[in-house]
């Protein structure tokens, strides 16, 4: 192998790894959350940007059946979102609160793209390398930019939308109709204790989402996408909540007739305008976008 | 993973012994405090929420 293609490898797999690494951060799902699952994140990303940075270099060496072997290596990728899933879904256990079926699919899916993705940036980088009617070291410069804002791109149309831009959420009145608690007239559930309902009345904070049209209104009435939400809100406010106190366990529930949601939760610093930025930034899980308006009967029903 | 009773009635808290009857333990209570208490109890030691029924019968439920 002469130089030339060793420098734009090199320059491939090292875009490659750096756009896995940018989009390796933990986030608003507090996950991942330590050292060694940000090693294993950063292995893949290795492997997916060698994979990408290799293919190009195979094919113009005419050597099809390392170009063969890649593609199928690639596949190897989908293991990725099984594992991510599978040791989520045993992690519930553990949760107070927990995330939900629909969250842990939706992460385990972004695990698998960002692979793709940092394949994609080495694949970009390397194609420019050498596509490029210019001096070797302009063009690897030029392929690494090229990679660079593939990547960004890619990330950019990728970026998920939030709660905050289908619905209107704002803070909601809790009520007590005897042992019935209500945010904004929702019914939520039934607290027995006079000593829970005083905490709640003190310390409890009500949410009401309310979706900004059809589409929205769908996609707030998926358990999975509630779960989420409280999830989050649970995870990053705290809350009073224990394996033998499960009166303040957050709640989300729909008012059926007007689509909007209400929520309850005791967290443990009472802040009603961080509370509602967290669910203004708590993610549309993937799986429970539903657009009815983007059918005929769905815009007739809208009507 | 643990096998748990989930959204089932663990237990039945009463002052009215005519009001209640069936498959849940029930525990019969002498007034509204030994009623409140006993709910209390039953609730931390069976990881469970108390639920008001109205008319002295709190009922005891594993979410």
């Amino acid at each position: 192998m002469n130089e030339g293609h060793l420098l734009r490898i090199v320059a491939a797999v090292v875009v490659g790894t750096l756009a896995r690494l940018v989009m390796l951060r933990s986030d608003y799902r507090q996950y991942p959350s330590y050292p060694h699952a940000y090693v294993v994140h950063l292995g893949l990303g290795f492997i997916a940007a060698s994979l990408g940075g290799l293919a190009v270099p195979a094919i113009v060496t005419r050597d099809f059946m390392a170009a063969s072997i890649l593609a199928l290596a690639g596949q190897q990728f989908r293991e990725v979102r099984d594992m991510e899933r599978r040791s989520l879904e045993k992690l519930e256990d553990t949760e107070l609160v927990p995330r939900g079926t629909a969250y842990i699919e939706g992460i385990a899916r972004v695990f698998e793209a960002r692979n793709y993705l940092a394949m994609a940036a080495a694949l970009a980088t390397s194609t420019v390398s050498y596509a490029l009617p210019v001096p070797r070291a302009m063009a690897i410069v030029a392929g690494a930019a090229c990679g660079l804002a593939t990547a960004a791109i890619i990330a950019g149309v990728f970026g998920r939308r939030t709660v905050g831009d289908i619905a209107v959420v704002r803070e909601g009145r809790i009520r007590f109709d005897g042992p019935l608690l209500s945010v904004d007239g929702m019914v939520l559930s039934n607290i027995g204790l006079e000593e829970a309902r005083a905490v709640i009345e003190a310390k409890g904070v009500g949410v009401v989402l309310e979706p900004k049209d059809d589409n929205a209104r769908a996609t707030i009435a998926n358990i999975g996408q509630r779960q989420a939400i409280v999830h989050d809100a649970a995870s990053i406010m705290g809350i009073r909540v224990d394996i033998s106190e499960r009166d303040f366990t957050p709640l989300m529930r729909l008012d059926i007739a007007t689509g909007r949601a209400g929520m309850v939760m005791v967290p443990i610093e009472k802040d009603i305008g961080a509370l509602l930025e967290v669910v203004r930034r708590a993610p549309i899980i993937e799986t429970s976008i539903r657009k009815p308006l983007a059918t005929r009967a769905g815009r007739i029903a809208a009507d | 993973m643990d096998v748990t009773l989930e959204h089932a009635i663990a237990a039945v808290i009463t002052t009215r012994r005519d009001r209640v009857g069936g498959g849940a333990p029930i525990f019969f209570a002498d007034d509204e405090d030994d009623l409140h208490r006993t709910a209390i109890y039953l609730a931390k030691i069976l990881d469970g929420v108390v639920h008001d029924l109205g008319g002295g019968t709190y009922i005891v439920v594993k979410h």
